[in-house]
């Protein structure tokens, strides 16, 4: 079973019926006990990293993410989920977020382009991202496939060790980040086509060892 | 480096496709759920669905149609039409849809806008344009005027106003309709597309008038637009989705080739 956090930070449908297409069991909770017994969790998210903090700390979740990132346990991260995994974060004000991965996160500049286009803020729509070495939850996953982001901020994790995979968008940042048995991406594997699925797919068959 | 998206929009009256859609092969299908499947299959970016059903009974059907697509198709979509109130932007989105157009309602009251980018992020707020070109006048500055009612009501707003406007508002995105060159694919509205999408940080996607793959190419390199909405270019069999992307990424243009 696989248990998606549910602390208000958006529509968490979305992961819920895109593992249910592939006949993964999956369960939304709000609950520490839940969490604690299934056998891999999601950790989503839509937002502000500010609310979504504070959702967090209030329902006591934030003790349960960490406990379940040290435990060993499988641990997706996805998009805001993703970002709130780090140390801190600039939305918000200066967020402090879990810590769990050394780092913060911060806002694209202003002024960013590409071949001389200005770029707009959020990065939204598909793009890809180069993995720097194999991670059995990207397997089957070929070099040019393309994910859909929606952010405005982006993970700068603090070692270089923890950056999985990367993605240009005027700057070139870590759009896939682990930690042990946690992997976190930027993108919403929910809504990545054939390959998003492929990644969440991996994810209910993996055992949180991994070879870098 | 980001794709350029290429998004075909579905009609829908009462659970229905408004026109059957051919795909080659010479199929007619009027199931939206089933014609979304298919272009996922080929390869679209993004879908979105306007509905165009005036009764309420005819909305419910429409919020059991998004549940249906939600559960067959795993890339981002829309739906808009009819959205005045922020319940009518979360039963939607509670029933699968990625992000909600608003268009006349927004004209209405504006509020709506930052109200449903409060509720449910920026990411989530496609603002609809209608666009009609007029002469430049002292109110119309840009010689571009929002319609409603499909171009039949002169709204006295500028387009390039409105469109910086919902930008602070909280949009974040705006789907940019010129009533001029809808459904005479004869070209989309490069100067209107360049004017706006130069005009704003948000991403704009071009509407009305693709007929062929060439005008696709123009308006995503010539007028810059972040997306290119297609309809009857591909309901009709013209084309695929593949062949356009083929021909768009022949002419250097970055779209999403695998998927």
């Amino acid at each position: 079973m696989i248990a998606i956090v549910d602390y208000r930070a958006g529509n968490l449908t979305s992961v819920a019926r895109a593992l249910r297409s592939l006949n993964v069991p999956c369960v939304i909770t709000d609950r520490a006990d839940e969490l604690r017994r299934a056998d891999r969790v999601i950790f989503p998210g839509v937002g502000a990293a500010g609310e979504a903090m504070r959702n967090l700390r209030d329902s006591g979740l934030d003790g349960c993410i960490r406990e379940i990132a040290e435990s060993g346990k499988p641990l997706l991260g996805i998009c805001l989920g993703t970002q709130i995994i780090f140390e801190t974060s600039e939305e918000d004000d200066r967020t402090a977020c879990l810590g769990i991965i050394p780092g913060g996160v911060k806002r694209f500049p202003g002024g960013l382009k590409e071949k001389d286009v200005p770029l707009k803020i959020p990065h939204m729509g598909w793009n890809r991202v180069q993995f720097r070495g194999k991670h059995p939850l990207f397997e089957g996953i070929p070099g040019n496939a393309e994910f859909y982001f929606v952010h405005s901020y982006y993970p700068a994790p603090s070692e270089d060790s923890s950056i999985v995979g990367e993605t240009e968008y005027g700057i070139r940042f870590a759009s896939v980040v682990s930690r042990g048995s946690l992997v976190a991406v930027q993108f919403h594997p929910e809504k990545s086509g054939r390959f998003g699925l492929r990644i969440l797919e991996n994810f209910s068959r993996w055992e949180g060892s991994h070879a870098q | 480096m980001l794709s350029k998206r290429i998004i075909p929009c579905l009609d829908v009256r009462d659970g229905k496709l408004t026109k059957g859609i051919k795909f080659k092969g010479n199929i007619d299908i009027g199931d939206p759920v089933e014609v979304a499947r298919r272009y996922y299959e080929q390869g679209a970016d993004e879908i979105v669905f306007y509905d165009i059903t005036a009764s309420s009974e005819g909305r419910d059907i429409m919020i059991d149609v998004v549940k249906r697509v939600a559960e067959t198709i795993f890339i981002p979509f829309s739906v808009g039409g009819g959205i005045r109130t922020l319940e009518d932007m979360r039963s939607v989105i509670l029933a699968g849809a990625e992000k909600v157009s608003v268009n006349s309602g927004a004209v209405e009251n504006p509020k709506i806008i930052s109200e449903g980018a409060v509720a449910f992020g920026c990411q989530c707020i496609v603002l609809g344009m209608d666009v009609k070109n007029v002469e430049k006048s002292a109110k119309i500055p840009s010689g571009y005027e929002i319609v409603i009612q499909g171009g039949r009501k002169y709204m006295g707003i500028d387009a390039l106003w409105w469109a910086r406007e919902a930008e602070n508002l909280g949009a974040g995105e705006i789907c940019l309709n010129s009533i001029d060159a809808d459904g005479t694919q004869e070209g989309y509205e490069l100067e209107l597309t360049h004017l706006i999408t130069t005009n704003v940080k948000i991403p704009v996607i071009a509407s009305g008038g693709a007929g062929k793959k060439e005008d696709l190419l123009n308006v995503l390199t010539k007028a810059k637009a972040d997306a290119a909405l297609i309809a009857s270019i591909v309901h009709y069999g013209t084309y695929t989705i593949a062949e356009l992307k083929e021909y768009l990424s022949g002419n250097d243009v970055k779209v999403r080739e695998i998927w």
